[in-house]
């Protein structure tokens, strides 16, 4: 299974890439490979391109120009290696469902359809939501659990996929110090498997010590590499634009060494 | 009354009453947990001018062929309600609307025309069912449930129920996960590489069978408290997918049998000449259902009100 970490293949190469939802696009000629395996972070402004690009690469929004490759092959071939944690859930919370149902569909692939869920799966679905700890509320409604622990339920589903390339938009949102650390942990662990995590990243203080390659995105490929290289202040500048404040914070974080941030 | 009498007259319309409510409850859950009530009110209205064709063809009240009308109706619902959604811009209640309206009238003025309502599919039958016509003449006892004779003279529309709460249980239990993940998050559906149309297609064709089911049983006006009624109290009751579908069975059996005894039996009890209306009866048990529920239910309001035992 992990043998493609041995091998140079990027997880994701995406070229020439171009989305629009109307006129402009919001993605202009994207070019970006990622390593292999481990942590990658994608970071820019709101409103950089950061989900689309996710999307885009999932085929869940339409391309107008560009070709996106997993582990070097189109999606349709590798859907089963890839796993998807979305910003925000588009789900009805009222919906009849338990935090177990849900993590369960992250089963289903592996299932097959027209199947039913065996014990293997459920207990499968068990341990991913025990991962993000949540094993106290298996049974419970979804929509009675706090944001963040409805956050890690959808964690837990993508990771019941066991997929080898995960796109993780924004899995730290609203989520407390303590669950940082253990999503944080749960994602090293990935890493450690030669697993590829793709992560929209936000906290510009915390990305260097949790990500080991970066692309700065906004509408354009800014600047992409390992983060030593590619986390400049003169990168983020460009990245961030005219939002000063942001960008002090960021030339003080990527100059600062590891250690100068507090929550490293 | 006797025992022969009851079979001969109201065995055949409770049994039909309980299968048409329990195969609603069932697809009325899946539309309801979507939050497409509406599309079961649209459909139920918009197979009208496939049953009046289906009738026109064969000149009969024959069930196959307006079963197929219906159908084929019910496909041209749903997509004249997507492309009038898509090219209009509407929302979907007011294209559903437009639609259910229109082909309901054009049913309608098609009895009509086909001179069906003369013979035995008039406006009445349409509006409030045919469960009163459901008789089992043939039936001289309770011997008559195992002997193969009378059992062949039951209506055929009783044969055409149960069929119905066959195929769409088999279908539930088949399709359980997909229809599932259909209904909950067909976006992930997407990222594994899961197309839920071919499931919600076969849902709405479902639909329109368990509509010609729920108008037989209680008319086209009332089919909407068939569909919407049983899964409604259900979802007052439980928090558990499972459970849902089977409260929303049991419900739609009890509303049937209460609703349809309550017609049935009581007037004639009370001497009086005319039972009240079947179809009538069952929609008030749903409304008194829910009501009920509403008092009983630990969920309402969003509001988790202390619950006696965790499950
Ligand atoms: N469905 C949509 N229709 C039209 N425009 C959209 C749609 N989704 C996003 N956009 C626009 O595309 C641009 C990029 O949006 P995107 O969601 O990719 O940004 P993002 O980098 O993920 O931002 P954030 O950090 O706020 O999540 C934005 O300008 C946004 O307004
Ligand atoms: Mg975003």
């Amino acid at each position: 299974m992990n043998n493609t970490a041995a091998l140079p293949i990027p997880a994701l190469s995406v070229r020439h890439l171009t989305v629009a939802y109307r006129e402009a696009p919001v993605l202009w000629e994207v070019g970006w490979a990622t390593p292999s395996s481990g942590l990658v972070a994608i970071v820019g402004p709101n409103g950089a391109g950061k989900s689309t690009l996710i999307k885009a690469c999932l085929d869940l929004v339409p391309r107008l120009s560009g070709e996106v490759r997993i582990f070097g092959q189109p999606l349709a071939a590798v859907r089963r290696r890839v796993g998807y944690l979305p910003q925000r859930a588009s789900v009805d919370w009222d919906f009849p469902a338990t935090a177990l149902d849900v993590v369960s569909m992250g089963r289903y692939p592996r299932a097959g359809w027209l199947r039913p869920l065996g014990r293997f799966q459920r207990e499968a679905a068990r341990a991913a939501l025990a991962e993000v700890g949540l094993a106290d509320f298996a049974s419970r409604q979804i929509g009675q659990l706090s944001g963040g622990q409805q956050q890690r339920v959808f964690l837990a589903r993508a990771l019941a996929l066991e997929a080898d390339l995960y796109f993780m938009d924004e899995p730290f949102a609203g989520v407390d110090a303590a669950t940082e650390k253990a999503i944080v942990t749960v994602l090293r662990r990935l890493a450690d498997q030669g697993k590829a995590v793709i992560v929209v990243h936000h906290d510009l203080a915390t990305a260097p010590h949790y990500f080991d390659h970066v692309l700065l995105l906004n509408l354009r490929a800014i600047a992409s590499g390992p983060m030593s290289s590619a986390f400049t202040p003169d990168n983020l500048a460009r990245a961030y634009g005219g939002r000063l404040s942001l960008l002090d914070q960021a030339v003080a974080a990527a100059a600062g060494a590891p250690g100068a941030a507090p929550r490293g | 009354m006797s025992v022969v009498e009851f079979m001969q007259l109201d065995l055949v319309p409770m049994l039909a009453a309980i299968l048409a409510c329990v195969t609603c409850g069932l697809l009325g859950t899946l539309l309801l947990l979507t939050r497409n009530s509406m599309m079961g009110d649209a459909i139920s209205h918009a197979v009208l001018p496939g049953i009046a064709a289906g009738f026109w063809v064969t000149g009969t009240r024959a069930s196959l062929p307006m079963l197929a009308g219906a159908m084929g109706a019910a496909v041209v619902a749903v997509v004249l309600i997507g492309l009038i959604r898509r090219l209009g811009r509407l929302e979907p209640g007011a294209a559903m609307g437009v639609v259910f309206s229109g082909l309901f009238a054009l049913g309608l003025l098609m009895l009509v025309w086909s001179g069906a309502d003369r013979v035995d599919l008039d406006i009445d039958c349409v509006l409030y069912g045919i469960l009163e016509t459901l008789i089992w003449p043939a039936a001289e006892g309770p011997a008559s449930l195992i002997d193969p004779v009378a059992l062949a003279a039951l209506p055929e529309e009783l044969w055409l129920l149960a069929g119905m709460f066959a195929v769409t249980l088999t279908c539930l239990l088949l399709f359980w996960k997909e229809l599932r993940l259909a209904a909950f998050d067909p976006a992930f559906g997407a990222v594994i590489g899961f197309d839920p149309r071919p499931v919600r297609a076969l849902l709405m064709l479902l639909i329109a069978a368990a509509c010609v089911a729920a108008f037989w049983a209680v008319g086209s006006i009332l089919v909407i408290a068939a569909l919407i009624g049983p899964p409604a109290i259900a979802r007052l009751l439980t928090e558990r997918y499972a459970a849902q579908f089977l409260l929303a069975a049991a419900v739609g059996a009890a509303i049937a049998t209460v609703g349809y005894l309550a017609a049935a039996l009581v007037p004639a009890a009370l001497g009086a000449a005319q039972g009240f209306n079947a179809a009538g009866m069952i929609a008030v048990m749903a409304g008194l259902g829910f009501a009920l529920a509403a008092q009983l239910s630990p969920f309402r309001r969003g509001v988790v009100k202390q619950r006696r035992a965790a499950p």
